[in-house]
């Protein structure tokens, strides 16, 4: 039924984009952690979404929801920042800080809460054809 | 005489279940606007419609027997009255989504107004019904 299928299909885009948007905050809260749990300094991380085709759908014809394929690490190389203060800071006086974007995070931040936002719509709208189906007749 | 009824209300419940069907690929646009090498698909409601008016639904699908494992698996299987077909782009990007949001909010926007008027328009023609069945 294809209007139930709207709220999964919504829904799904609705969880991958939140899930975007935690990723992106964790690299901007990161971004100046010199050093993470395992010794190295902070990583980037992003996330990769993948179509979620719906159950019992004719090769070729998939429509469907947003799945997260997975998060991966930023390969870019590290910001080398001097400060020969540091405890942290190499024999030349740099200090290996992570890779993090920050404008390019906060551009991802708000394309993801657009996103967001537009299937929060596309859900209210579903809803209402629903209720509205609901009282033919009446 | 019930047949009959149903037959009256067959033309709206197709437009209405075509609809659906559009707003269900559209909302899927609208979820994928992100994902990468994702392209935005859609459907000729026209062509959707008259195919399924012509009746290509009530084709029974056939398959062949196979009498040999080497035997080519034969079958034939109604079209779907709804060919997906993909949208031209007018603004590629670069990780190869074809995902427009202005157009495909438009069209939601357009596709939810139209479902809304065939509503109204088969709940009058109930209403006209009932209406002729008081005593």
């Amino acid at each position: 039924m294809p209007l139930t299928s709207i709220f999964q299909i919504a829904g799904s885009a609705m969880t991958a984009q939140s899930q975007r948007m935690n990723v992106s905050a964790s690299n901007m809260a990161n971004a100046d952690s010199a050093v993470g749990p395992d010794g190295q300094p902070y990583q980037a991380r992003q996330v990769v979404f993948r179509v979620a085709p719906g159950a019992s759908q004719p090769y070729g014809e998939q429509v469907g929801g947003v799945a997260v394929a997975g998060i991966v690490r930023d390969p870019a190389p590290p910001r080398m920042v001097y400060d020969p203060g540091n405890p942290l800071a190499n024999q030349d006086g740099y200090v290996t800080m992570p890779n993090v974007d920050v404008v390019a995070e906060t551009v991802n931040m708000i394309s993801a809460s657009r996103s967001y936002q537009a299937n929060v719509e596309v859900l209210n709208t579903a809803k209402n054809l629903m209720l509205k189906t609901l009282t033919l007749g009446q | 005489m019930i047949d009959r009824i149903s037959d009256a209300f067959r033309f709206d419940q197709q437009a209405l279940g075509l609809r659906e069907q559009r707003q269900e690929v559209l909302s899927s646009n609208i979820a994928n606007a992100d994902t990468p090498n994702y392209k935005s698909r859609d459907f000729d409601f026209k062509a959707a419609m008259q195919g399924a008016l012509e009746g290509r639904l009530h084709l029974p699908d056939t398959h062949l027997t196979l009498t040999s494992t080497r035997h080519i698996p034969g079958k034939a299987m109604t079209p779907n009255p709804v060919e997906l077909q993909y949208r031209q782009p007018f603004q590629p990007s670069l990780d190869g989504n074809t995902v427009d949001m202005d157009a495909e909010r438009i069209e939601f926007a357009d596709n939810t107004m139209r479902y809304q008027t065939g509503l109204t328009v088969l709940s009058s023609r109930l209403k006209g019904l009932l209406t002729a069945m008081q005593p």
